[in-house]
């Protein structure tokens, strides 16, 4: 029937896609595992068949972490949605102002300025939270919303990204053809140059909105008022009590599902923009 | 004429970011440094309030001189071992599986490989010390009706449940990466092996990864930068009742403990400092030994 060369095909075929499966399997069980164990009560968790649906409390956990703490979750849902979508939008709009500018005008110390960008990018963060709180604290912006929201406005590797994009979407002919129409640099760069690299600071948008959504260290140094949190630290906090009290497991399990969805869906409607910021960021 | 009205809106479109980048990153810096070069004394008996004093490179002795201190860059150095490795081979391994021509339904392994990096770090460590605690997991059961007892919090089994933390989330992000460098490859380089009889295999090892050459230095380099950072998934897992995992574990733990249980601003600077030195250290060895065909990120 089937040639041996057709079957050393096929079992290939097999393996091949195989092994990606399993890896798919342990991608997707942990997030399996926090469907159908939101579901649960304490008690369902803690007897840990987390993946059959006996104890389905799902309502109730719901509804408990809506109330508790006067639902202090959804406030930090707000909180999160706030910092990362404002911080975001600001962000990009900035990130692709200084790509542009880069991209487009030939300036002296050109170079140099991009070069401490390129430095900006190796920084670990994390070194600079703690002079940062101590700056903040000095003048008076500890704890407040200003302090989680300045620092997450500035993205060297943005900067980067969208002099990558810019060089790509915008054409030299289409910003010249507006100057000699008499449109100020300003002018073109808002109407002409903005607009064409819009699937650029799109990108740019979505990995600053994640980044900001999974921000802890920095909300976890500058915020002790509850009422300021992001999801993360608050999720954080909650889990800090489930020693002592077993009932915090379905609020921290359930509240982490929610906190997850809005990425998830970010990432699956936006595939073509994600793609393309990992490209930019590793071909050129 | 026009060179002064460009210069003017370069410096417009720039200036923003410029500030913003002083105030966050450059101010930070030159504050950590000027605060690692003072302690605080308590003078007399503590009564008279505290003074500072500059202290030269005392902070940076003090950290250097600290066990502990020198044992959270030992865990480092352990889990850079054992993570780097394992997640350059397996997000290559993953890449070349995907691009090699026998793969189907290439943008749903794509997709679902890609989806934990959705999941913010600490909800990915909360989910993953629920799946390591004994009573929670349904893992840690089906483990032990199969005979198997692992403890994860165990001095043993702390670094490999951190780094697989760490995998989890950062595997399918870096495939993506290598995969859309593979995609770049131009396709009658590969063509011109088959025809000259190279199997799927050899072409994968010697001449896709090579290609792909950048790309594997890139993901390197912010692998060992992230990875000096490590702070969150140890901090999840030191709540777990008994663990190995102390609030010292890692550079920057200890650097925060100094900073906010120990109220030592000047041993928290030096430790942050000395961490970013490292970092920019090991980004200068990977750029260089990584050679000539690795540009800049």
């Amino acid at each position: 029937m089937s040639s041996p060369a057709s079957r050393g095909r096929w079992m290939s075929k097999t393996a091949v896609n195989g092994f990606l499966l399993l890896a798919v399997v342990y991608m997707l069980f942990p997030l399996v595992w926090l469907v159908t164990a939101a579901t649960k009560d304490t008690g369902g968790l803690l007897a840990g068949n987390a993946f059959s649906f006996d104890g389905f409390n799902l309502g109730e956990n719901l509804s408990n972490l809506a109330s508790y703490g006067d639902g202090i979750y959804f406030r930090w849902y707000l909180n999160s949605l706030g910092y990362a979508g404002g911080g975001a939008l600001v962000c990009s709009l900035i990130c692709v102002a200084a790509g542009y500018a880069f991209e487009k005008y030939s300036f002296r110390g050109k170079d140099q300025l991009f070069g401490l960008v390129l430095m900006g990018v190796l920084v670990p963060t994390t070194a600079l939270a703690l002079p940062m709180y101590l700056l903040a604290s000095k003048v008076g912006l500890v704890n407040t919303y200003w302090s989680v929201l300045i620092p997450v406005l500035v993205n060297p590797f943005g900067v980067y990204l969208a002099r990558v994009f810019c060089s790509g979407y915008i054409p030299n002919e289409a910003l010249e053809a507006a100057r000699i129409d008499g449109a100020g640099e300003l002018r073109t760069f808002w109407s002409i140059g903005l607009p064409m690299v819009m699937p650029g600071f799109v990108t740019v948008f979505l990995f600053q909105f994640t980044a900001i959504w999974n921000n802890f260290f920095l909300p976890l140094v500058m915020l002790s008022d509850r009422k300021l949190f992001p999801l993360s630290l608050g999720l954080y906090s909650w889990n800090t009590n489930t020693h002592g009290e077993p009932s915090f497991y379905p609020l921290v399990v359930t509240g982490s599902l929610l906190a997850v969805i809005p990425l998830i869906v970010a990432f699956v409607s936006l595939q073509r923009h994600w793609k393309a910021g990992l490209t930019a960021g590793s071909v050129k | 004429m026009k060179h002064a009205r460009t210069t003017r809106a370069a410096a417009i479109l720039l200036g923003p970011f410029f500030v913003l980048f002083t105030l966050a990153m450059v101010l930070p810096i030159g504050y950590a440094v000027w605060l690692s070069l003072f302690t605080e004394k308590q003078s007399g008996l503590g009564f008279g309030g505290t003074e500072t004093v500059f202290s030269g490179l005392d902070n940076y002795t003090a950290a250097l001189g600290d066990r502990a201190f020198r044992e959270g860059f030992g865990v480092l150095l352990g889990y850079c071992l054992f993570y780097i490795p394992l997640l350059l081979v397996g997000a290559l391994a993953l890449a070349l599986l995907l691009d090699s021509t026998l793969a189907r339904a290439r943008r749903f392994f794509q997709l679902a490989l890609f989806l934990p990096h959705a999941v913010p770090g600490i909800i990915a460590a909360l989910i993953w010390v629920y799946l390591y605690t004994p009573q929670l997991s349904p893992v840690v059961s089906a483990m032990e009706s199969g005979g198997i007892g692992f403890d994860f919090f165990s001095p043993d089994g702390a670094l490999p449940s951190i780094v697989n933390i760490a995998l989890w989330e950062w595997l399918g992000y870096n495939m993506v990466i290598f995969y859309a460098a593979l995609q770049a490859i131009d396709r009658s380089v590969l063509e011109a092996a088959t025809v000259d009889g190279a199997g799927a295999w050899r072409i994968a090892i010697a001449i896709k990864v090579p290609l792909i050459r950048a790309s594997v230095v890139m993901v390197a380099l912010f692998t060992v930068i992230g990875s000096l950072q490590l702070f969150t998934e140890p901090l999840i897992l030191n709540k777990g009742t008994g663990s190995a995992v102390t609030s010292t574990w890692t550079p920057n733990m200890y650097a925060y403990t100094a900073a906010f249980e120990r109220n030592d601003y000047g041993l928290a600077a030096a430790a942050s400092i000395l961490l970013a030195l490292t970092a920019a250290l090991l980004s200068f060895v990977v750029t260089r030994f990584t050679g000539r065909k690795g540009k800049k990120a």
